[in-house]
């Protein structure tokens, strides 16, 4: 009888919550305070190239937010049998699989975003991102953990790229999605008024100068200093 | 003459960081110090200049569409080029490490100076950028031979003006949100005006 309830008891243990503070800290976190992009210094190689619009820019993000979540997921249940010698290759191999799925996915139902992001969708797979969340985390925390540190790490991301592309489409083509904005304003304002966009937006020296500047808001703002 | 403006193109034209925003990560992370740059530099191009032949081999006898031709006319309508990322970064992967070993082997000096970085960069996307380029580009052996040592070199050059910029920089005021990534995002920006003047030379 006795033996029964100690074991009923270890049953019920109360299991944590499906979004505990925890773990909600897990995706806010890297939100802004520990920001992968301006804090961390990680993921800027293969996606600037995309953010001259704001559309491919956003296939980009659901494509590492889907990468990221899923393949922390994957190495996490893996990662207590997989050897530390050959842990970067086994990572890799998980990460290139769930990058050719988003590949295939989009060339199948979205073919000229997967004209216009040609190679940057690959890139994914050397997204400093993926391959540093997975070490960092996913090596040594519980699955559903590490997808939704995965999470909040690609959203933390996600929102940077997006800013960063909500600038250099408006200033660099007139235009939001797609969306004429300026040539709307300006008639607003009568014939002759028209605001001017500036090419140098669209090259990859808007992109640079435009992260510079979000940085410096950004860790004005937490008052994160580097040294 | 036709490889040769290649290689021009891929150093200063097309220039891996500051046309396609490749290899940024180590770009930003290992240009503090111009003698840590040069290495790293040196790395890359070895790397880039053996990688991009080598996929294109792969790529041209395995992957392409028809590409199995050789093996019976009845693989000629195989199309594996769906598993080109997977193939690319293996080939990536496995040639960074036997290079660290042969390297270590033959010349621990080198190794000294390079064998930190290696390991870095096979997940470099300069190097996976440029053999997915290659394929992209439909390049022949040579060409894409002189395409990677050529993109290597560029962004060599990128690192190493970089870092000697860093260094100075030490020195001077910078306000504080500013200092780090922010101010090399910024000089990263300037000095892509500068690259931008290439774009004007016919080649």
């Amino acid at each position: 009888m006795s033996a029964e309830t100690i074991e009923k008891s270890v049953a019920v243990k109360p299991a944590e919550p499906l979004l505990s503070k925890r773990r909600r800290k897990l995706i806010t976190d890297p939100l802004i305070d520990d920001n992968p992009v301006t804090v961390q210094v990680l993921g800027i190689c293969s996606s600037l190239a995309v953010t001259t619009q704001m559309q491919p820019t956003l296939v980009m993000a659901i494509s590492v937010i889907f990468v990221v979540a899923l393949s922390n997921f994957a190495i996490s249940l893996m990662r207590n049998t997989i050897p530390a010698r050959v842990r970067i290759i086994v990572q890799l191999a998980v990460v290139a699989t769930l990058v050719t799925i988003v590949s295939e996915i989009l060339k199948a139902f979205a073919y000229d975003m997967y004209k216009e992001l040609s190679v940057f969708i690959g890139l994914i797979i050397t997204n400093c991102i993926v391959m540093g969340r997975l070490e960092a985390f996913a090596m040594g925390n519980k699955p559903y953990d590490s997808m939704l540190d995965g999470f909040g790490s690609a959203l933390g991301y996600s929102w940077i790229i997006l800013t960063v592309a909500f600038f250099r489409e408006l200033w660099g083509s007139g235009a939001v999605f797609g969306i004429p904005v300026f040539q709307y304003v300006s008639s607003l304002f009568g014939p002759d008024f028209k605001l001017a966009t500036n090419g140098l937006m669209v090259t990859p020296v808007g992109a640079f100068i435009i992260l510079g500047l979000i940085v410096w808001v950004q860790r004005t703002k937490t008052g994160y200093v580097e040294h | 003459m036709e490889l040769f403006s290649l290689g021009i193109r891929s150093i200063f034209i097309d220039n891996m960081i500051f046309a396609y925003f490749l290899g940024m990560c180590s770009f930003l992370a290992v240009s503090k110090k111009v003698s840590t740059a040069v290495g790293l530099g040196a790395a890359v191009v070895f790397v880039l200049g053996v990688t991009v032949p080598f996929n294109w081999i792969l790529n041209e006898f395995v992957l392409k569409e028809g590409a199995l031709t050789w093996i019976s006319a009845s693989m000629s309508t195989i199309d594996l080029s769906f598993l080109r990322f997977i193939m690319f970064i293996a080939i990536i992967a496995g040639i960074v490490q036997l290079v660290e070993m042969v390297v270590e082997k033959f010349s621990p000096a080198l190794y000294g100076q390079l064998g930190i970085f290696l390991p870095l960069i096979a997940v470099n996307c300069a190097i996976l950028g440029g053999c997915l380029f290659m394929a992209q580009r439909d390049y022949t052996l040579a060409e894409s031979a002189v395409y990677g040592f050529g993109s290597g070199f560029g962004f060599m050059l990128a690192i190493v003006l970089l870092a000697a910029i860093r260094e100075r920089l030490k020195y001077s005021m910078v306000p504080n949100g500013l200092k780090g990534l922010g101010i090399t995002m910024l000089l990263t920006g300037l000095m892509g005006i500068a690259f931008m003047s290439f774009m004007g030379i016919d080649l």
